[in-house]
């Protein structure tokens, strides 16, 4: 696929949704072992908050989507995943002002969007957060666009990566969240942020692996 | 999970309702869950507003009233309130001289009050924020998040609020709540682990003849594990990071919380507390004042919290001021 629709937006976000309340558990376990066991209950409300609002929404963008995706999850999440997702989909639609994005202005949301959450938590990568599992997934998309790859191709790329960063966080010592005051201990634990963001990079993939 | 609930994502909406219930001094605002002064805020008067994760009451809604806070937004379970409801707050209580906002730090906690500080600025008021990290369990570095607000927060809302009730301005309010945040040092342990009603079973798997040492209040696990020993060894180690950051020296008075973290009996919290009086009659350090008791529990763990503030005149006199809140009650 060529090009990101309204539609597309829509049933991506549809997908995290879906896929958060089949990993709550899972995120919550992970969350338990180096954090205070909420990541899934707080994933599943934040975008089952999200799918409700989406329902009254007429998006004009396929921007507004994400806009309003972002704005129910900071007011609807709580803890830093509320404020740190919403700001991300909160940037990514402000960069797709328009009714359909190309591969390479959709590598422009996603960057826009991890600048924002950058900004926002001042991790970089190896502080065992989502940006261990969001910056390496932005940079195969954006390889992917790069040579020529179509959305789909992109997408997989993406999600293969942000899984690939996400096992890369059990060994590291979190530097950033509430599994920085664990020290050495929150060493052998994959990080929940970075398991929900590659939850959020495979749920693109499986959505326009599955378009005809 | 063996718990007094009607349903998980029932408990937060349950527990409001029975606070309003219980408490008509206080104003339950269900709908944005703010819990504020039911006689409102005297115009012209310094509002204080905090908020945090639920499961840490009395914290905050229990410290809501003359003397000490005039607005709590709980969030839910372990999870920090969202800007929205923070703002609810900052609208109800705002009477025009400002809003100091008590944040511990822990990330959600300090990502959701610095967004809603800038949207209450934007509508017109001003805020300051005094933000708490009183914990020595964790090494303040720029390689974690720095440490942990906990058991100051009690001692912070107490004599800040005790100053904005006398009308002092917002930037006086606020550098005192600095002040006491800076004096002061807390420090836990964990003989349990606890169990939020959402995960259904506890946090993590401790042993009977083992502790958790340094914990937070959010049943993440501690620094380390140790051996179970006698209160006044456990105690002993828990006061010497803690003494050994507030360079107390003989007649230095101090106000001193023993506080439980939702598990334990006042019997054993009084057995602390007789060792950390006879560890600073040792020393020759004065405990001015005392809080033994459940104040910032974490959900149904079992453990104490100690907390020192070395207080000088001003605090000691603003502490002894009236208080009228669910929690925290003298003078009044």
């Amino acid at each position: 696929m060529d090009l990101a629709d309204i539609a597309l937006a829509r049933t991506w976000v549809q997908a995290i949704a879906a896929a958060m309340a089949e990993h709550k558990d899972q995120l919550t376990q992970l969350d338990s072992a180096i954090g205070d066991a909420d990541h899934g209950i707080n994933m599943e409300r934040g975008f089952t908050a999200v799918k409700a609002a989406l329902a009254n929404l007429e998006p004009a963008t396929v921007g507004a989507v994400f806009v309003k995706a972002g704005t129910t999850l900071i007011s609807s999440v709580g803890g830093a995943s509320g404020p740190l997702y919403g700001s991300a989909f909160r940037a990514m639609g402000k960069a797709l002002d328009v009714p359909s994005a190309d591969t390479g202005q959709f590598a422009a949301a996603l960057a826009a969007g991890l600048q924002s959450l950058q900004k926002l938590g001042a991790a970089t990568p190896g502080d065992k957060t989502m940006v261990d599992a969001y910056a390496p997934a932005l940079d195969a998309f954006q390889k992917a666009a790069d040579s020529g790859g179509d959305l789909t191709t992109a997408a997989r790329a993406a999600a293969d990566a942000a899984e690939e960063g996400m096992r890369a966080t059990t060994p590291m010592q979190a530097r950033k969240g509430r599994a920085s005051y664990l020290g050495a201990r929150s060493v052998g634990h994959q990080d929940p942020g970075a398991t929900s963001t590659a939850l959020i990079f495979r749920a693109l993939a499986e959505t326009l692996a599955e378009l005809p | 999970m063996k718990k007094l609930i009607n349903a998980p994502e029932a408990v937060l909406d349950d527990a409001l309702a029975g606070i309003a219930a219980a408490h008509p001094t206080l104003r339950v605002d269900r709908e944005h869950k703010v819990i504020t002064r039911a006689e409102g805020t005297r115009p012209g008067k310094v509002a204080l507003v905090s908020g945090g994760g639920s499961g840490h009451e009395p914290l905050h809604g229990g410290f809501v009233g003359p003397g000490m806070l005039d607005a709590a937004c709980p969030g839910e379970v372990f999870t920090s309130p969202v800007p929205g409801q923070m703002l609810a707050a900052a609208q109800a209580v705002d009477g025009g001289a400002g809003l100091l906002f008590i944040v511990k730090n822990y990330t959600g906690d300090v990502l959701n009050f610095e967004m809603a500080a800038e949207l209450a600025t934007e509508q017109g008021s001003t805020v300051e924020t005094v933000l708490i990290d009183d914990d020595v369990a964790v090494e303040d570095s720029t390689f974690t998040a720095g440490r942990r607000g906990t058991g100051a927060t009690v001692l912070v809302e107490k004599i800040a609020g005790a100053l904005a009730e006398q009308g002092a301005d917002l930037a006086a309010v606020a550098e005192l709540g600095r002040r006491v945040n800076a004096a002061s040092r807390s420090f836990a342990v964990a003989l349990t682990a606890c169990t939020t009603p959402a995960a259904g079973k506890p946090g993590f798997e401790l042993p009977e003849d083992e502790i958790e040492v340094g914990v937070g209040i959010h049943g993440e696990p501690g620094r380390r594990r140790e051996p179970l020993r006698p209160a006044k060894e456990i105690v002993s180690a828990m006061l010497e990071p803690i003494l050994g950051e507030l360079s107390l020296a003989t007649g230095d008075q101090t106000i001193v919380m023993v506080n439980g973290l939702g598990g334990t009996p006042l019997l054993e919290l009084y057995v602390a507390f007789n060792e950390v009086a006879a560890a600073f009659a040792d020393r020759g350090i004065v405990i001015a004042r005392n809080l033994v008791g459940n104040y910032v529990t974490s959900l149904d763990m079992a453990g104490v919290s100690i907390t020192v503030c070395k207080a000088d005149a001003d605090m000691l006199s603003l502490w002894d001021a009236p208080v009228n809140t669910p929690a925290l009650r003298w003078g009044a």
